[in-house]
């Protein structure tokens, strides 16, 4: 039995290793690109300038309107949440033996809480379906780890608008739930045959902090976010709204001396060196690709209003309005394609400004994240091709009906 | 004796492993590392949460940065 077990694992790795030999040939494919773009693009014809304007005019916005207030104090959240949420207690629901609703639940949010970065999310999908509490809710964290994670949410909101911000969180929540219950059920035979072995979860190691105070400490970070984006109400409005946006640069600043007290006062000088540590690898991790993809963006899609190489009739024949078509094409397109962390936000901006609709819009945002070619690839080296095609097309599937969904509600 | 940082390749993976060489080399035992990435190897000696550290097989920690001392405690005993 341990011999299967083992010469199973073996097989997997040799997959993995393949699946990993072709990312040098990606690159060399990368580059090839890069040089024939750089060979035979006419750059100074002026739908080319138009676009290379677009670009950096996007850049720009993102710079202004939402690098200071929205994306720094998510970072810190982010990292503050990678380092002092404790590991072990969200684990310990993953286990075999553990609560199955509690093990879908905690799968369904576990994306914000556990693993903003990508990297963490593949063992343990791996783990919770080898050893742990079975292909239903690995399948839901698998799609919950990157489709529900802090940063993602607060961007949509601030970029695309609450609405889209709030579907998407509650969309990816539904979703990993659902798709969570319709693998363990196709698959149920399968899953009985699992093998089942000791499991090692973090230890809680919290320091001495209450629980109150860590919650505590995470909702003022919420709330300096949520008061540091605080955007403008409309002219001539009156009330309560406008006069908290215009006293919303004090009501952040005692936040921030309120948060400075907490971390002063109930962290320990070896945690407050991982936080900003944390918080800083995030940075660099992200910053880069946000900064490639809005440009890439920019240059084919342009600002709303503004048109740039893509001509807005195609985008407005295969992804404007609200039907069957456009949300199905929204939906697998985004499942192909590789969206690195938040790069699917300008892209999307866009698209909405260049007429794509709302429907296939979030249908895109809940597609995209969760699944692409290369991330379909290691999938199936771990638990086979049918059982990856069939998240694939379970995911494909639900973001059509939800696109139509929203679509019809918000136009 | 064998020692085995399982993790891929995130930054606090990174940092495990050097805390392990140190604490390594400062004892001056012998021992032999090793940097384990592969999802399902990881998955295979049962750490839910990286990085984890095994040590002749033994799950020694799971899912944090180990301290040096703790480490030292680990390969002395």
């Amino acid at each position: 039995m341990d011999g299967d077990v083992d010469d199973h694992l073996r097989s997997i790795e040799g997959d993995i290793r393949k699946a990993m030999g072709m990312k040098e040939r990606t690159k060399l494919l990368l580059i090839a690109g890069v040089f024939l773009a750089a060979y035979y693009i006419p750059w100074d014809h002026a739908l080319i300038r138009q676009s290379g304007f677009e670009a950096f005019m996007m850049l720009q916005e993102y710079a202004r309107e939402h690098v200071l207030t929205c994306l720094i104090p998510a970072f810190f959240i982010a990292g503050a949440i990678a380092v002092f949420v404790s590991q072990g207690a969200i684990l310990k629901y993953f286990g075999a033996q553990a609560s199955k609703i509690l093990s879908y639940s905690v799968a369904s949010v576990s994306g914000s809480i556990l693993a903003v970065c990508s990297c963490t999310v593949l063992p343990l999908f791996a783990g919770i379906y080898t050893r742990g509490a079975g292909i239903g809710p690995a399948t839901a964290f698998l799609y919950s780890g990157p489709a529900i994670n802090i940063l993602a949410i607060t961007l949509t909101a601030k970029v695309l608008g609450w609405q889209m911000g709030l579907a998407r969180a509650i969309g990816a929540v539904v979703f990993a739930v659902i798709t969570g219950l319709l693998m363990a059920l196709i698959f149920r035979k399968d899953d009985a045959a699992r093998t089942t072995g000791q499991i090692y979860v973090p230890d809680a190691d919290h320091g001495k902090r209450t629980l109150l105070q860590d919650g505590l400490y995470l909702l003022v970070m919420v709330l300096i976010l949520i008061f540091a984006s605080f955007a403008r109400p409309a002219a001539g409005a009156s009330g309560f709204w406008p006069m908290i946006f215009a006293y919303k640069w004090y009501i952040t600043a005692a936040f921030l001396a309120v948060l400075a007290f907490m971390v002063k006062a109930w962290f320990r000088k070896d945690e407050r060196v991982a936080w900003v540590e944390s918080t800083w690898g995030f940075m660099k991790q992200i910053f880069p690709l946000l900064i490639a993809g809005v440009l890439v963006a920019g240059f084919l899609l342009g600002r709303p209003g503004h048109p740039a190489l893509v001509p807005e009739h195609y985008v407005q024949s295969l992804l404007g309005g609200n039907s069957l078509w456009a949300n199905l094409f929204a939906s697998v397109a985004g499942a192909l394609m590789y969206f690195a962390t938040l790069t699917e936000i300008p892209i999307l901006q866009g698209l909405l400004g260049s007429g794509m609709g709302k429907g296939p819009a979030l249908a895109l945002l809940l597609a995209g994240p969760a699944l692409s070619l290369p991330n379909m690839l290691v999938i199936g080296s771990v638990m086979g091709v049918k059982k990856t095609a069939t998240f694939c097309g379970i995911i494909i599937i639900m973001s059509t009906i939800a696109g139509l969904l929203y679509g019809s509600f918000a136009g | 004796m064998e020692i085995k940082v399982l993790g891929p390749g995130c930054q606090r993976c990174h940092k495990t492993e050097e805390i392990v060489r140190e604490a390594v080399a400062e004892a001056g035992v012998d021992a032999q590392i090793e940097k384990i990435s592969d999802a399902m190897k990881i998955a295979g000696y049962g750490g839910f949460g990286t990085p984890a550290v095994v040590i002749d097989g033994e799950v020694k920690s799971v899912g944090k940065i180990p301290r040096k001392e703790e480490v030292t405690g680990w390969i002395k005993s």
